[in-house]
């Protein structure tokens, strides 16, 4: 009898477990289009991160190192008590620069609630000082004790109050984009929990095959978990590109104070998307590890 | 584990029972498999031949008694352990078993595969292997493509493709005529005259007839769960 040509014998390759499973079905189908989704989001939530991250370094840099002075006097002291409050706020170590606020521009802070047309000059208006801080900033204890003994009536108030809890709702979104990812990493960890289980079941038959052959657990949780972990990666590539691109499609704000229109990455930003495949493939890996040898130790 | 060498017990069975649920199937059944010998395993359907040979291949575990597979009690053996022993014994499953998206050649290869070996190192053994057992002009077929004698074949060359000690043959002969069946068994013949140890489970009496004028084959009747030595003549 004739045999045929060895060199065209079509043979298993041991780097390719994978291909002992059929390389079809939905299984396979929905862990690439639920990775793509989940890796989508992901770039968003991941945006979102960067975004909160940003606003709560500004808030915090910028009004921490801006203060005002709030200066309430008879009239005939106002000047004498504005005066000697300059002269301490040139000597208090860590102020960059101070000013007091001229008639106009007290007017155009008040505008907003009593019109344009305010006589200030005649109006028991407090007289306000601006600061600044330089980097080291100020002792706010000790320059209210000074004040208190050279200026009673000035009031210092260096923005903690209303700060806080703005550094802390920036910090609060910023945890919600920690737990979002979170949530993303578990949805997709089920999801490819669920697909591998479908795949498992469904390719029962190989399984017995190959345990009847002589194939370890290994060789065949290999095989399960190497489809399923470059299916997940290709699909969580795939939306990856395309949330980056969506994220680069945000419209941009000029003024540098506006949220929404901040979620974007900058600079080296760009590449912390890149590990979301990664992770993708690590957490498919992973769950389909165990699911197969979970299924694995139901037979002998 | 022990390499076999001949005369040598490969796989035995000792006061072995089995149940499936509450319902006894194999009794105090006692059995040595020695290196080289060829048995035939016979007896009416839902007799317990198929569990019998689970129990020697390890997919069942005996519910009393204990199997001992190449010297190693299969209790001890953990499931890495199972599936070293099981690449030491071919199996022809009664339904053949194949991955059917793979390849006739990919599917006899397989077993090299799942032991580690290269099989593109084999590429000269599977040739002569798919030429021994006739299957030259099918390497490249997906496995619902062949008949029923023909995936008998490329069962048999899947089983031996790691010349192993033992040869496991649950019905190789049920799907198939006469003419396959008496083909499969000079391979089987064959396979016996290289040393090795070969246990067919059949109720097919006329193959077993056959064999006797190529080989000493011994000829166990598995009855109410016990066997029954039925000589080497029948």
């Amino acid at each position: 009898m004739t045999r045929p040509d060895p060199a065209l014998l079509r043979m298993p390759d041991p780097r390719e477990a994978n291909r002992v499973v059929p390389p079809t079905g939905i299984a396979a189908w929905l862990t690439v289009f639920v990775s793509a989704a989940m890796a989508f989001l992901a770039v968003f939530a991941l945006a979102l991160l960067f975004a909160t991250s940003r606003l709560a370094e500004r808030w915090s840099d910028e009004l921490a190192r801006t203060a005002t002075i709030r200066i309430s006097a008879p009239s005939e002291q106002m000047a004498a008590q504005v005066a000697a409050t300059l002269r301490v706020l040139d000597q208090t170590p860590g102020i960059a620069a101070s000013r007091a606020l001229d008639d106009a521009e007290q007017r155009k802070l008040l505008e907003p609630w009593f019109g344009p047309d305010l006589p200030i000059d005649t109006l028991p208006v407090p007289r306000l000082i601006e600061i600044v801080e330089d980097p080291e900033g100020f002792d706010a204890e000790s320059l209210r004790l000074r004040l208190r003994a050279e200026a009673p009536g000035a009031i210092l108030d260096d923005h903690t109050r209303w700060r806080r809890p703005l550094i802390a709702a920036a910090g609060r979104l910023r945890t919600l984009g920690w737990l979002a990812l979170a949530l993303i990493a578990g949805s997709l960890a089920a999801m490819v929990t669920l697909a591998a289980s479908a795949s498992l079941a469904a390719n029962a038959k190989v399984i017995d095959v190959l345990r009847l052959i002589g194939a370890r657990d290994s060789f065949v949780a290999r095989a399960f978990t190497r489809r399923f972990t470059l299916r997940a990666m290709a699909g969580a590539a795939a939306g990856t590109l395309v949330g980056m691109i969506a994220v680069a499609l945000v419209p941009r704000s000029a003024g540098s104070t506006a949220f929404l229109t901040d979620l974007a990455f900058r600079g080296a930003e760009w590449l912390a998307p890149l590990a979301i495949p990664l992770l993708a493939g690590f957490t498919a890996f992973w769950t389909t590890r165990i699911a197969a040898l979970r299924r694995l130790r139901e037979t002998r | 584990m022990s390499r076999a060498g001949p005369g040598h017990v490969v796989i035995a069975l000792s006061d072995v029972s089995y149940s499936y649920g509450d319902r006894p199937l194999i009794a105090g059944l006692d059995l040595s498999l020695a290196q080289g010998s060829f048995h035939f395993l016979t007896g009416p359907s839902g007799s317990g031949k198929t569990t019998l040979l689970k129990l020697c291949y390890m997919e069942l575990l005996p519910t009393h008694g204990a199997v001992s597979v190449f010297g190693t009690d299969a209790a001890t053996l953990d499931r890495d352990g199972v599936a070293r022993a099981r690449q030491r014994i071919g199996i022809v499953h009664q339904d053949c078993q194949f991955i059917d998206h793979l390849t006739v050649s990919e599917n006899v290869a397989m077993p090299l595969s799942v032991a580690g070996r290269d099989p593109e190192r084999e590429r000269e053994n599977l040739a002569e292997l798919l030429a021994w057992v006739g299957l030259s002009g099918h390497a490249d077929a997906r496995p619902p493509q062949l008949s029923g004698g023909e995936r008998q074949r490329a069962a048999l060359a899947r089983a031996v493709i790691m010349s192993p000690d033992v040869i496991l043959a649950d019905e190789p002969t049920g799907n198939v005529d006469w003419e396959m069946s008496e083909r499969l068994l000079m391979l089987l013949v064959q396979l016996h005259k290289m040393g090795k140890t070969i246990l067919i489970a059949t109720h097919d009496l006329a193959l077993i007839r056959q064999a006797k004028g190529h080989l000493q084959a011994r000829v166990l009747r598995l009855r109410e769960g016990r066997l029954q030595s039925a000589g080497s003549d029948l």
